[in-house]
């Protein structure tokens, strides 16, 4: 690991002072993801700014009905909450599909959104990554792609998020609530958080430098059915092949993207009367196999075209 | 870095290099190495230890993130003369091979049970909403952070559950 400087935030505005600041600067939450790549070196912060004690823990019922989940509530406390389980029975299914139960505990609500990807030359320094380093090349798109994105890809790069709860939270509509380093506070679509890989890869986000995650807002819980599934190599403790999140009339993939990837097209489809099956195949009619995940095209439209029945008959 | 973290019971304070883990800070400052380094990048559990009595990979965790928390491992559990009821029942049940895991398993079944006693839904509950069953299934589901290389899980299982109804 590369020396690094500490200071543990006082408060979210001070935070965003210190990223603006300082040099080199990143916000660390649960750790469970930065500092693995930090010992890889893959990461290489010049300080650290440790945002885990901000009172930004908090769950609380928002006016509108709707939930307000501060971005330091570990991933353990929002899938045990009543509320989320009650009535955002698909996020708790998300949650707890994901890493394992010490990661969980440890893993924070705005870490989670910004976890980086799991493609395997992401993480082997020996192998070029556009990702890692701009302009490298990308070694997945010849070599081992099992794992790769099937949608919105590039020549630049093939990877895919792999969140569990983003894709949830997609499927509910969430908000993302940010603090800037001017001061100013902000509210935008989950959905408008993440960017397609295009030319430029190594930006992954809509955030400016030193911007705060400060909570993830959720509309009051959809009308109809809602519904996690996961298809992965191991039972337990292994990220998305793909999945599935529903919610009512709404529907996001994960696993098969460089971002959690709202279904619009099956989502209109379905509206207009159109069988599951038939859905999936008009949200998948620009799917691109990379060589090795083929699979992951038919994988996706069966579990979805599941998915979407099985959650017609619950909550 | 000046750091105080209570261990066992006991308060210790450390000038640490801000890199230093929680568990390099065990093993090599502290010199408690019933916790294991498996991986050290979160795959394996080894290194699992209780902060403020929840379970954690200490390898993911920096030793200057727990100023003032509680951490108990292994060795905070309980003595040769008093086991505690897991540590005893891993010896009742055979769970274990070569041991290298047991620390991390012991740890993680701790902080699994209090989870499991407070309803926390698993990715195996039917129903998230509803209150978890004790089954083996929801165990086996919930300590799959915790890979066993010699593979003694039928008796991971078997002792935990034995140890959840001496604890009841
Ligand atoms: C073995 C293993 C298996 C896993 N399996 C899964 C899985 O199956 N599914 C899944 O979804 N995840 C999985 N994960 C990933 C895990 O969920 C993430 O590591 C975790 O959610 C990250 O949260 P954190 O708080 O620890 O983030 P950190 O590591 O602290 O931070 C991650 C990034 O987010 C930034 N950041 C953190 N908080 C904020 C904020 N509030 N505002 C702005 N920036 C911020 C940091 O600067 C950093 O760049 C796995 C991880 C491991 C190690
Ligand atoms: S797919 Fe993306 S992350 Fe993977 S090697 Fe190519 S550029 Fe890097
Ligand atoms: S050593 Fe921490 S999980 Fe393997
Ligand atoms: S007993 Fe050997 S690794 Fe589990």
């Amino acid at each position: 690991m590369r020396p690094f400087t500490y200071e543990r935030a006082s408060d979210p505005q001070a935070a965003v002072k210190a990223a603006a600041e300082t040099p080199g600067a990143k916000f660390i939450a649960g750790g469970t993801n930065l500092l693995d790549l930090m010992k890889l070196e893959i990461e290489r912060p010049a300080h650290l700014i440790d945002v885990g004690r901000l009172p930004l823990a908090g769950i609380e019922d928002a006016p509108d009905g709707g939930l307000r989940i501060g971005a330091m509530a570990s991933n353990s406390k929002v899938a045990a909450d009543r509320r989320v389980r009650e009535r955002y029975p698909v996020l708790a299914q998300a949650i707890v599909s994901g890493a394992s139960g010490q990661l969980r505990n440890k893993a924070s609500t705005g870490g989670n959104l910004l976890q980086r990807t799991r493609c395997p030359y992401f993480y082997d320094t020996t192998k070029p990554c556009n990702k890692r380093e701009p302009g490298a090349g990308c070694a997945a798109l010849e070599g081992l792609n099992r794992e790769a994105a099937i949608l919105g890809t590039s020549f630049a790069c093939i990877a895919v998020h792999p969140s569990d709860m983003a894709v949830a939270m997609v499927a509910l509509d969430a908000e993302v609530e940010t603090l800037a380093p001017s001061g100013q506070a902000r509210r935008f679509p989950l959905m408008e958080l993440h960017r397609l890989p295009g030319e430029t890869p190594h930006i992954e986000t809509h955030l400016t430098p030193g911007e705060l995650i400060t909570a993830v807002v959720l509309p009051p819980p959809p009308e109809g059915g809602q519904l996690y599934r996961k298809a992965r190599d191991r039972a337990s403790y292994a990220t998305a092949l793909s999945s599935v999140a529903v919610a009512g009339g709404r529907i996001a993939l994960g696993g098969v993207a460089h971002k959690p990837w709202r279904a619009v097209n099956a989502e209109a489809a379905l509206a207009q009367g159109a069988s599951p099956q038939e859905a999936m195949q008009a949200e998948l009619a620009d799917a691109v196999s990379a060589g090795e995940n083929e699979f992951k095209i038919t994988l996706t439209a069966r579990l979805g075209a599941a998915t979407i029945e099985q959650a017609g008959g619950r909550r | 870095m000046k750091t105080t973290i209570t261990v066992n019971g006991e308060a210790r304070t450390l000038d640490l290099d801000p890199r230093t883990t929680l568990l390099d800070a065990l093993r090599e400052h502290l010199r408690l190495t019933g916790t294991k380094k498996g991986c050290d990048h979160g795959q394996c559990g080894a290194c699992t230890v209780l902060v403020n009595g929840v379970r954690i990979n200490s390898c993911l965790s920096l030793a200057v993130m727990h100023d003032g928390d509680e951490v108990t491992t292994v060795e905070g559990l309980g003595t040769p003369e008093r086991l505690h009821p897991l540590q005893q029942a891993f010896l009742t049940e055979d769970a274990f091979q070569c041991g290298y895991c047991t620390p991390g398993q012991l740890c993680s079944a701790v902080g699994m049970l209090s989870e499991l006693e407070a309803g926390l839904p698993s990715h195996v509950t039917p129903d998230v909403a509803a209150r978890p069953e004790p089954s083996d299934e929801e165990i086996r589901e919930r300590m799959s952070g915790n890979i066993c290389r010699c593979s003694a899980y039928p008796q991971i299982v078997a002792a935990i559950r034995r140890a959840r109804e001496v604890m009841a």
